[in-house]
């Protein structure tokens, strides 16, 4: 499947460009480098998927900040070509080699899918989707507009396994492809309130030892030596303003196709201390209304709940849900860290006109 | 602008958007040649884009669309009720511009380059918006009866025409309202 975006045109010339070195050795057992196999085995994430035994050279990594996806516990690997390596130079923008592979595996109580996407020769990533059989020994490519109720995320909640379009809808939308993997995620300086973080599973893998190990390269020497974090005025804005990047930055940033909303909910470790979360929220208005809603602000410091940022990550309606996809659960504990974030953090801010708090200010 | 009521007309859910049934014929006539605004207000006035997105008023002659809000969506301040429907019955009001039914209300888009339309759409927004049948290419589901699985059929230059085109066409401001889920949805969400 190809990426429309210019964005994301721009992002595959690049790996292109700094990855073709790598195309002659990126092949692995079970097909050739730009394939996208039936099967789950033959992507080349296990050694032997009966007993899920995982690949030599297939690296796991846990992003501090997860996706939420309706209490689905995640199990993530990646797979760089044997000599080649990610460029750092800008943390923001991680390029990967061709014949990168990256999966994650979903599961509630079992497995349910796994997700898989692929670095081809062309530059461009392909996305895929395979669907767990009930005795978990197989998983078989998922069909093209994916699969309603595969299964229940809780009782009488269905999950949904996405169609590939449903992928582009966030791999596309932003300035690049690949989101849980990124400088921030791997930092080993983990957030503590970071709403659903799972513990560091033991072989896994963070931002230091891919340096270490000469897969991540030209990373600034200042994350070398400090590794990356969000500045912040608090602890608890520091956990939202990671929420927020994870969960609806990826859609909602200067760069991608909604640049023109204005709302920028990513962060930037290039523009440190900065904070677009607030900066294009606080006190300002939205484009989304309803008849009865009058001139509704984005984050209304003084009554949170009023506020369409938290109002759409409250509703599961799919005409107002935020994220528009993927879930059919509010995110209850990272909403509430949401909340009082704007009651107590950012209403202080507002009261005290101290609009440049969080950007001189780190706890 | 003061707020005005309107009364509704029900109508069958059999009937079938006229304009529609040209689309496989205008995609036919000239698949693969450069996209051109000129090609694309062929396309819009002959797919029947105003029947829904242009509100109607009764002349003379009748109800017709009026082209002096052209493309412009459900007027912002006109407020549609809700009517009693039967299994299968779904309604529409007399702009053409609001209708009602099993998926709630859905309101048509202002479609021109106004900043409360299309203004801050891009090329590739509108083609993936057509193509998945999601609003901004990439958000909530686009409601019935926007025909977009018929209308994605088009090919690339025809959809990249007819944005072209939607560029051209006087900007106008209304900010039209917000889909609303159905009676039973807006139920759950509240308790």
């Amino acid at each position: 499947m190809s990426l429309r975006s210019s964005s994301a045109r721009r992002l595959a010339l690049q790996t292109l460009a700094v990855a073709t070195l790598g195309a002659a050795a990126a092949f692995v057992s079970g097909g050739p480098l730009d394939e996208i196999p039936e099967h789950l085995v033959d992507t080349g994430l296990y050694s032997d998927i009966a007993s899920h035994a995982i690949a030599k050279g297939v690296l796991a990594f846990e992003p501090q900040y997860p996706l939420w996806t309706d209490g689905a516990t995640k199990r993530r690997w990646i797979r760089i070509p044997p000599g080649t390596s990610i460029d750092a130079s800008d943390p923001d923008h991680l390029v990967f080699p061709v014949g990168t592979r990256l999966w994650k595996e979903f599961s509630f109580g079992r497995r349910v899918e796994t997700r898989f996407l692929l670095l081809a020769t062309d530059g461009k990533w392909k996305f895929a989707t395979y669907v767990w059989s009930a005795d978990e020994r197989r998983a078989a490519l998922a069909p093209e507009r994916g699969v309603r109720a595969a299964c229940e995320s809780a009782p009488g909640v269905p999950y949904d396994v996405p169609g590939r379009a449903d992928c582009l809808a966030c791999h596309a939308a932003g300035s690049k492809s690949v989101l849980g993997f990124t400088a921030l995620q791997l930092s080993s300086d983990r957030d503590p309130l970071a709403p659903h973080a799972q513990p560091v599973p033991a072989d896994a893998v963070d931002l230091g030892e891919f340096v270490r190990r000469g897969l991540v390269r030209n990373l600034p020497e200042r994350f070398v030596q400090t590794p990356p974090r969000i500045v912040a005025a608090t602890p608890r804005e520091r956990a939202a303003l990671g929420y927020l990047n994870a969960n609806c930055g990826m859609c909602h940033s200067s760069a991608g196709t909604l640049a023109g909303l204005g709302l920028d909910l990513s962060y930037s470790l290039a523009d440190s201390g900065k904070a677009p979360a607030i900066d294009t929220t606080l006190e300002r208005p939205s484009r989304f209304r309803c008849a009865s809603d009058g001139d509704p602000l984005r984050i209304a410091p003084s009554a949170p709940e009023l506020g369409v940022l938290p109002r759409r990550m409250a509703s599961r309606q799919p005409l107002s849900q935020m994220p528009p996809l993927g879930t059919h659960l509010c995110d209850a504990d990272a909403l509430e860290l949401v909340t009082e974030w704007i009651r107590e953090d950012l209403a202080r801010r507002v009261t005290t006109n101290s609009s440049d708090l969080h950007r001189n200010t780190s706890y | 602008m003061t707020t005005k009521t309107l009364p509704l007309k029900i109508v069958a859910a059999s009937i079938v958007l006229g304009g529609v049934v040209l689309i496989a014929n205008a995609a036919a006539t000239r698949a693969g040649s450069a996209p051109s605004a000129e090609r694309g207000k062929y396309l819009v006035m002959a797919m029947g884009c105003n029947d829904c997105h242009t509100p109607w008023r009764v002349g003379p002659d009748g109800p017709a669309p009026d082209f002096s809000r052209m493309l412009s969506g459900h007027p912002q301040d006109e407020v549609m009720l809700e009517p009693k429907l039967h299994p299968g019955q779904w309604a529409g009001a007399p702009t053409n511009t609001a209708f009602m039914g099993a998926w709630g209300t859905s309101y048509t888009a202002n479609l021109t380059p106004d900043e409360t339309g299309l203004g801050t759409w891009t090329e590739d927004m509108f083609v993936r918006a057509i193509r998945e049948g999601r609003h901004m290419g990439q958000g909530r589901p686009i409601l019935p009866p926007m025909p977009w699985p018929m209308i994605r059929n088009l090919n690339d230059e025809d959809l990249e025409s007819i944005f072209a085109f939607l560029r051209t066409i006087p900007p106008i401001q209304n900010r039209v309202p917000q889909p609303l889920p159905p009676a039973s949805a807006k139920k759950d969400e509240q308790s």
